[in-house]
């Protein structure tokens, strides 16, 4: 646009009302935005680097990774072939019921993250509906790795599907339906014209997920049982170490998972710059 | 049946349907069948409770409050990125989604160092008798925080699509600034406002990570209700906990319904008004 | 030989396919014409094997052509955005049939390259393969969309829109290439259009459409001459319209009558219709004729279009006559003329005010004067 020439055209009052509304916002940004990423990465370094790189090495955070990095490896897999799964039916089929079927894609968004590690418990808990059943065939759920990844799964159930819905819309199914034509397998239309079209966009929702099944905090607390080194994954051990007043064990694994959002950050701005016409509109993520 | 022309509808549809089954409905339907294990005497019971009644005070409140904020604030954000040209315009852009990217919980004990009393926040505050942390206010911080991407990324694309004429027309009829903003402009952003509204609300209503460890949780003061959720689980008091759950799945829903009635009404009005 | 009889096809709402029934003979080019809506993108499809009817059937050689899957249909179709593959060259999008093939009838690698190249050159797009979709102009994008349908060699071309996304120039340009390409090819080709000239200058046949019924099939001058409906009359060229009443001594409408009544007395009302350059504007005085004002002249190149009043009818009427007759009859603004028609088609109206085309009277001027 051309909102510099504009500015140069305006009267010095209306300069200076922007000048101070620029101010404004900047300032919000850098005190409620900046201060506590900065915040992050000072306090883990306030003793220097030995003990930083320290609280890294100890057996418990290198657990936690490992385990941040297990549910991720899970969960994201399983939600995008949801999700494709999902857009496909969704936007290239006319069937009864599908504005309900799209609100239940939603529904993770909107519930609360401690409520959606409760309804594990409520099911595979030692008072749920399984739980008898589990515990009898010494199966464990609920205080261990399976019901971390199904709560993470719950929560991060829509990002991908929410990605590729709005794009495979407004890009209509003709190149799908020239490739049929052209005498194309299902499985070749698929991989050879649905997927590369929709590559960036999934790549987005990837990203999306992956930032929050690794960085899930209420959902995997509720079904965690903090049991260290099993249980605990990355968001669970600063808090765990928070509450123990370890200071700086706490913010050098928070460092991490602050780099791992601002690495986020980075590849999502540039994909939208990049691609943007081919991610396409979409409304932002929630919680 | 008739015959499909693209191939995979049953694998897709049935795949997309028997995973959110699982995954989704089977766990919700748990939630339901539990709470209703404490019957209507109890429900009305438990939630009648001073304790529960307090916080589900402090979610919803401070949630209505903390989005109401972000409306203020985030169009301020808004108008600023989209309309001005400043150095260092697209990395304050790309920081918006922050609270989006980082862990709850690493924005919990971020924002709790950074506001207590010698945190280089808390320390100029706290003399002017302003306390942030360990308190209600705490609380609304942490709110702001998680729910302010949501106004700025909603308002964006309308506030970009905004024709530069509509202003004109308005200043060249006469009209001041300031009118032209309050009368032309804000009402043609009204739906989006709404919308960002919605989903910040919706956001900090449920918020856990980000609030527990700022809010200091004193019961009847500042304890959220998903906090009260997972107590009442460590006391293995599960109908309670699903009880709760279920009143605060409503609550989030009644919400959302609120809000979007009230979308439709102010979309409507704003194309009358167009 | 390819069969349709009755086709119906509903969707939500309204009747895409009403009772449709055509026959389309090998090599033959085929024009679906009608308005938005009329039905005749679904038949192409349903043809494409990319929509079912819900009643009816598709006979090629005897053979149910519906039970056949889309990509074993040996057909070629250009959509009407083109469908091109973004993501992929223009070598890769015109291969893409081939590659996709199995194994055991794949061409081989040189032989893919070589045939693409050939196409290339036919559809004179050398030197472009390696560019992408959203590199080309208009145009180019159509005909690697038609190079891309004819790599997999097809037994039927069909085309949807295939000038709708173009300008006026290359629009004309690129039919008389395609009619071209089509006599070398001997295909049969099908195509979908809305523009009543596009199909009147382009196929061996036209298949006028509207609200899903097939309203009459044949070669362009008998679609324009002796058109079929009152809908064909009004939809293709330019008409007058107007009406008859039988009086004592026949049909007539003012100053006008046309000789014979082939209805018997069982009609006493009909729509008439006459092209513009059907009409006569000198009628000698012995014959019936109009009293017209001449209110307007649009000169269009070698055609002049007159704008004229029939005060007795309060009827505006359409004349087209060459340039140079403008001077021939000394045509002037405020003129008063005996204008006559010298071929109209007449459609009695039943009890209802509705049109009968199967009584359709199709008269002439008997002595067919010089205008």
């Amino acid at each position: 646009m051309n909102a510099r020439k504009h500015s140069r055209r305006v009267a010095w009052p209306r300069r200076m009302v922007h000048l101070i509304l620029i101010v404004l916002a900047l300032v919000f940004l850098t005190l409620f935005l900046l201060l506590p990423l900065a915040t992050v990465f000072v306090e883990a370094f306030r003793q220097g680097i030995g003990p930083y790189l320290e609280a890294i090495k100890e057996p418990e955070a290198l657990s936690a990774i490992q385990l941040t990095l297990l549910v991720a490896a899970i969960a994201v897999p399983m939600n995008v072939v949801f999700g494709v799964a999902a857009a496909w039916a969704m936007t290239r089929f006319e069937f009864r019921g599908k504005a309900l079927l799209g609100a239940f894609i939603d529904l993770p968004f909107s519930v609360s993250p401690v409520v959606s590690g409760l309804v594990y418990v409520l099911l595979f808990g030692a008072q749920g509906w399984f739980g008898p059943w589990l515990d009898h065939h010494g199966i464990k759920i609920i205080f261990a790795v399976p019901g971390l990844v199904l709560a993470t799964m719950f929560v991060t159930l829509p990002f991908v599907a929410r990605e590729l819905i709005p794009l495979m819309q407004s890009q209509g199914s003709e190149e799908e339906e020239a490739a049929r034509v052209l005498g194309a397998s299902g499985w070749q239309m698929f991989f050879r014209v649905t997927l590369p079209n929709i590559r960036w966009a999934l790549l987005y929702g990837v990203l999306l997920c992956n930032a929050r099944a690794m960085g899930e905090f209420g959902a995997v607390s509720v079904v965690s049982g903090h049991i260290r080194g099993l249980t605990t994954t990355m968001p669970l051990e600063v808090e765990m170490r928070y509450n123990e007043y370890e200071y700086v064990g706490a913010f050098a694994v928070a460092s991490l998972l602050a780099l791992l959002a601002l690495v986020t950050l980075a590849v999502k701005t540039l994909l939208e710059w990049r691609y943007g016409d081919e991610i396409a509109a979409h409304a932002p993520g929630g919680h | 049946m008739r015959r499909r022309v693209l191939p995979g509808f049953g694998l897709s549809f049935g795949y997309a349907v028997a995973y959110l089954g699982l995954i989704v409905l089977l766990p919700l339907a748990a939630l339901a069948w539990k709470a209703s294990g404490i019957g209507f005497e109890g429900l009305v019971r438990l939630l009648s409770a001073p304790r529960t009644l307090a916080a589900l005070r402090l979610s919803v409140g401070g949630a209505v409050v903390a989005a109401l904020i972000n409306v203020v604030i985030g169009l301020l954000v808004g108008w600023v990125l989209v309309r001005y040209r400043f150095p260092g315009r697209r990395l304050f852009d790309a920081l918006v989604d922050l609270p989006f990217a980082l862990p709850t919980a690493v924005a919990g004990i971020a924002l709790t160092t950074l506001y207590a009393s010698n945190g280089w926040l808390g320390r100029w505050l706290e003399p002017l008798g302003i306390k942030v942390a360990y308190t209600p206010l705490g609380v609304f911080v942490a709110m702001v925080f998680v729910g302010f991407p949501f106004v700025v990324r909603t308002l964006q694309p309308v506030l970009s699509a905004l024709e530069r004429d509509v202003e004109e027309a308005a200043e060249s009829l006469g009209a001041q600034r300031w009118q032209t903003f309050f009368r032309v402009i804000l009402p043609m952003l009204a739906p989006a406002l709404l919308t960002g509204f919605a989903l910040a609300l919706a956001r900090a209503v449920g918020e856990y990570g980000s609030v527990i460890f700022i809010a200091g949780n004193i019961p009847m003061r500042s304890e959220i209700a998903p906090l009260l959720i997972v107590q009442k689980l460590e006391q293995f008091d599960v109908a309670g906990a699903a009880a709760l759950g279920v009143a605060m799945l409503l609550l989030s829903f009644g919400l959302l319904v609120l809000v979007s009635l009230l979308q439709r009404w102010s979309q409507r009005w704003a194309e009358r008004a167009a | 030989m390819l069969e349709l009889s009755r086709l119906h096809r509903r969707f939500a709402g309204f009747q895409a396919l009403d009772d449709v029934s055509l026959d389309i003979a090998p090599g033959e080019f085929l024009a679906l014409l009608g308005p938005s809506g009329s039905g005749k993108t679904t038949l192409l499809r349903i043809l494409a094997g990319l929509d079912y009817p819900d009643s009816g059937s598709v006979l090629r050689n005897g053979d149910d052509f519906l039970a056949t899957p889309a990509r074993e249909r040996r057909i070629g179709m250009v959509f009407q955005h083109y469908a091109l593959f973004r993501h992929l060259t223009v070598i890769e999008n015109i291969a893409f049939g081939l590659r996709v093939r199995p194994w055991r009838s794949r061409p081989s690698r040189s032989e893919i390259r070589a045939r693409v190249d050939r196409l290339l050159r036919r559809v004179q797009l050398d030197g472009l393969g390696t560019r992408y979709p959203t590199q080309l102009s208009g145009g180019q994008r159509q005909r690697v969309a038609l190079a891309r349908a004819l790599a997999v060699e097809p037994d039927m071309l069909l085309l949807d829109e295939p000038f709708g996304a173009l300008d006026a120039q290359v629009r004309v340009a690129l039919r008389r290439w395609l009619r071209e390409l089509h006599e070398e090819l001997g295909l049969t080709s099908i195509f979908v259009t809305h523009d009543q000239e596009e199909a009147l200058e382009l196929a061996d046949r036209v298949a006028v459409m509207n609200k899903g019924r097939i309203e009459q099939v044949g070669p362009p001058e008998v679609i324009y001459q002796q058109p079929a409906t009152p809908f064909v009359c009004e939809f293709i060229g330019k008409v007058n319209r107007f009406s008859v009443r039988r009086h004592a001594g026949g049909f007539a409408a003012a100053g006008w009558m046309p000789e014979g009544d082939p209805w018997q007395g069982r009609f006493t009302e009909a729509v008439a219709y006459v092209r513009p350059e059907q009409l006569r504007l000198a009628t000698p005085s012995s014959l019936p004729a109009w009293q017209a004002h001449l209110r307007h002249i649009y000169l269009a190149g070698g055609v002049a279009h007159l704008d004229l009043h029939v005060a007795s009818l309060d009827l505006a009427l359409e004349a087209d006559v060459a340039s140079e007759d403008l001077s021939r009859f000394g045509l002037q603004l405020g003129m008063e003329l005996r204008v006559a028609p010298r071929s109209v088609v007449m459609f009695p109206l039943d009890g209802k005010g509705e049109p009968l085309s199967e009584e359709r009277w199709i008269w002439h001027a008997r002595s067919p004067v010089p205008a």
